[in-house]
């Protein structure tokens, strides 16, 4: 296995567009390392005649991925994974969101695009390792295997969208931006002095398929309008939906309830039950969750035997919380020492021990304070 | 460094990059009045005599233009505008499905905007259209048919089209036949007054020339419903301020195409079976693209397939050693997609998508062949192992 704290390496950076790859592909070029640019065209649009016709954005970001390798002195080339990402992704996050869960494409793409399909094609193409503008942070133990860490900066982390890394996808994986302690106003000020256009580019916040933001339009387009019922924890119905895949648990606003609750209190997605396709919303005390079972727990390093206590990160941006947690018939139990709120089935719970990374897996059932739903 | 990418684009004669540089200095509008005016279009109507007699036409023929593209857009759809207008029936356009994107584009742009029955002429597998093909199709309703369009020679595969045939096929009918010869000028006979056509493409820098200019050769019978209106050059056929450094380079690239065929095709085309020769040895399951005889094919087209590759993963290995070629055709994101000729020849699409394709020009070397001869074995297996993704 490639030891990734030797150098120089031949790297195959991927690049978005955006300012953090284009920095972090500096960073390595910079190093000494031997990189090469590839920026992933994900979206095809098969319906345009022309070849190879992509939409406005994904043409934009591929030149500013390509003026930054200019800049930085490295070769670029653009590769089609559209098909690897329609079928891993896009296809998984509506399935996902039809079954009525929450997915996180971001760690999806991570997990089966960016350290899998490209990884493989990199590492048969004679590359050593990929690298990418995530935020985490990397270190190898004493018996050559890897831990992932929270990046320096707390902020900026983004160790949870990588937790389903294993040691073999590690240990080919290069993050520059990992051991950086500045805001993003210096990133961008690296990338102004490195003379890289993307210094100014606007963040991405959205999914990157969707463009314009509209995940229910999306949503909508693909899975199509389905009336059906909003009810309260007791059943009693107090509005309609046009899809329950449209909602996520723990969801305020966007539900259109006419009557306010009898207390005169927000009321909050609580259950989506797609097979007889009702939302049930109720108080914010009903989120609270003491309990939950994960499936498809990936480690990072041998997995842990007996309950464990661990620090866990429930999404994206999301705090941490004490659990104890243990791995029974393949899947992972995990009790909260406190109640916690706004937990979907189907995002990953990612457990650390103080910065390392333990492992990740798959919210499948919740267990509430209040037994109501 | 190996550059065998010269369908994209060949290296600039030094002749004629000194004609552009000593016009680059001398003011003067080809359309003004006064003395530099008029030298202007001296400089202008040399070059057009230049290469109107290199491709065998008449100086009244050639009308340039900014290049290829525009010379086929104008063609393909100046011809069916004005035959249309001439006769409201004509809204039928055939056309070979291996077209360069210019024309196969253009025509399906009259589909989509202006009421245009777009049929493709059947192919063979080395994707040639037989004339037989051609007088079929014309013949269900030469009524209705407004144009045809056949390449001289393809861009990817290298195959040389029957142009003198196909013209004879679509003039029985009265048919205008236009012809985008880009690649096939400079590497084969080109001779517009003896091939029947009624138009042809040729541009600048796929001969030695400048990128930027090309040409229409019209014949003088058709006037084309101009795409750029403006000042009325060029017949007013294509208006715009001629680029007199850019037509005289031209000229100079135009007339040494010619002169230095009959070398080009022997010199060039040996090197090339070399490499050929060295690609299969190397890699025996490597399929050639195209027509495997030598007359059947542009002389500097070395075509193929790898099976079990991806185009891109061995583009990125070859670059990574300096050998530069071509998966097929490229496009605006840069991604590499299956070809549509390939698939209008009825190759499998995932054979489809390891192509590469190596084109010779006037700089290549043995030390070129022999970089690929050396590289191209190992690089084949290591996208193997990479594998289709």
């Amino acid at each position: 296995m490639t030891d990734t704290s030797q150098r120089p390496l031949r790297v195959l950076a991927a690049m978005s567009g955006g300012v953090d790859s284009a920095v972090a592909a500096a960073r390595a070029a910079e190093a000494g390392h031997d990189v090469t640019g590839v920026h992933l065209a994900l979206s095809a649009n098969p319906q345009s005649f022309r070849t190879g016709a992509r939409g406005c954005c994904t043409i934009e970001d591929s030149r500013d991925a390509r003026r930054a390798a200019d800049v930085i002195g490295i070769p670029f080339y653009v590769w089609d994974l559209a098909e690897r990402f329609r079928e891993d992704v896009v296809e998984d996050f509506i399935a996902e969101y039809e079954a009525g869960r929450t997915p996180n494409p971001c760690l999806r793409c991570n997990e089966k695009i960016k350290f899998a399909a490209l990884l493989d094609k990199a590492l048969a193409l004679g590359f050593d390792a990929v690298c990418t503008g995530h935020y985490a942070k990397v270190t190898v133990r004493d018996d050559g295997t890897r831990e992932l860490h929270r990046a320096s900066d707390m902020a900026k982390d983004q160790s949870y969208v990588l937790g389903v890394l294993d040691d073999r996808q590690l240990a080919h994986a290069l993050f520059p931006l990992g051991d950086t302690v500045t805001t993003k106003d210096e990133i961008r000020a690296e990338a102004e002095r490195r003379g890289l256009a993307v210094a100014k580019k606007p963040d991405s916040h959205d999914i990157c398929f969707i463009a314009d933001g509209d995940t229910q339009g999306f949503l909508a387009g693909r899975l199509g309008r389905s009336e059906g019922d909003i009810v309260d924890e007791s059943g009693a119905k107090l509005g309609t939906h046009e899809g329950a895949y449209g909602f996520t648990i723990g969801q305020r606003k966007g539900l259109r309830i006419g009557t306010p609750a009898a207390d005169g209190k927000p009321r909050y997605v609580l259950d989506i039950s797609p097979v007889n396709n009702t939302v049930t919303v109720g108080p914010v005390d009903a989120l609270d969750v003491t309990a939950l079972t994960a499936i498809k727990p990936r480690w990072c390093g041998a997995a842990p035997t007996g309950p464990g206590t661990y620090t866990a990160q429930l999404r994206a941006h999301g705090g941490e919380t004490r659990v104890t947690a243990e791995l029974v018939d393949g899947q992972l139990e995990v009790s909260f020492a406190e109640a916690v709120r706004g937990v979907a089935p189907g995002q990953a719970i990612v457990l650390y021990e103080g910065t390392r990374v333990v492992g990740s897996a798959t919210i499948a059932t919740t267990t509430r304070a209040k037994a109501a739903v | 460094m190996a550059y065998l990418d010269h369908a994209a684009t060949t290296p600039m004669l030094p002749e004629a990059v000194e004609a552009l540089t000593a016009q680059l200095s001398i003011t003067g509008n080809a359309s003004s009045l006064h003395a530099a005016g008029r030298r202007a279009r001296r400089t202008v109507e040399e070059a057009r005599e230049t290469l109107a007699d290199a491709l065998g036409a008449r100086p009244s023929e050639m009308v340039f233009t900014s290049g290829g593209t525009e010379a086929d857009n104008l063609a393909v759809k100046g011809l069916y505008w004005s035959r249309r207008d001439a006769d409201p029936a004509r809204t039928r356009v055939l056309a070979s499905p291996v077209e360069h994107h210019a024309v196969l584009d253009a025509v399906h742009w009259l589909g989509e905007h202006e009421g245009a029955t777009v049929e493709y002429l059947p192919v063979d597998s080395y994707g040639r259209v037989h004339p037989d093909a051609l007088r079929e199709a014309i013949a269900r309703n030469p009524d209705d048919v407004a144009l045809a369009t056949v390449m001289w020679a393809n861009n990817e595969i290298g195959t040389v089209f029957p142009i003198r045939e196909l013209a004879d096929a679509a003039a029985e009918f009265g048919v205008p036949l236009h012809s985008d010869a880009v690649q096939a000028f400079g590497q084969v006979p080109v001779d517009f007054a003896a091939s029947g056509l009624a138009a042809m493409t040729v541009s600048g820098h796929k001969i030695g020339g400048p990128y930027g200019i090309g040409a229409l050769l019209l014949g003088r019978e058709y006037s084309p419903v101009p795409v750029l209106h403006g000042g009325g050059q060029e017949r007013h056929v294509r208006s715009g301020t001629l680029d007199v450094p850019a037509i005289a380079s031209f000229a100079v690239a135009g007339r040494l195409a010619a002169e230095q065929r009959e070398w080009f095709a022997r010199e060039i085309g040996a090197l090339r079976d070399d490499l050929v020769e060295a690609v299969r040895k190397a890699v025996p399951d490597a399929i050639l693209g195209g027509d495997p005889a030598a007359e059947g094919r542009l002389p500097a087209n070395a075509h193929f397939t790898f099976p079990g590759c991806e185009g891109d993963s061995l583009l990125l290995l070859l670059d990574a050693q300096g050998i530069e070629c071509s998966t097929g055709s490229a496009c605006t994101a840069g991604v590499a997609q299956p070809s549509h000729v390939l698939l209008a020849t009825g190759t499998d699409p995932d054979l489809a998508r390891g192509t590469l394709r190596f084109s010779l020009g006037h700089t290549s070397t043995e030390a070129d062949v022999e970089a690929v001869a050396k590289a191209i074995g190992p690089a084949v297996g290591r996208a193997r192992t990479a594998g289709l993704s």
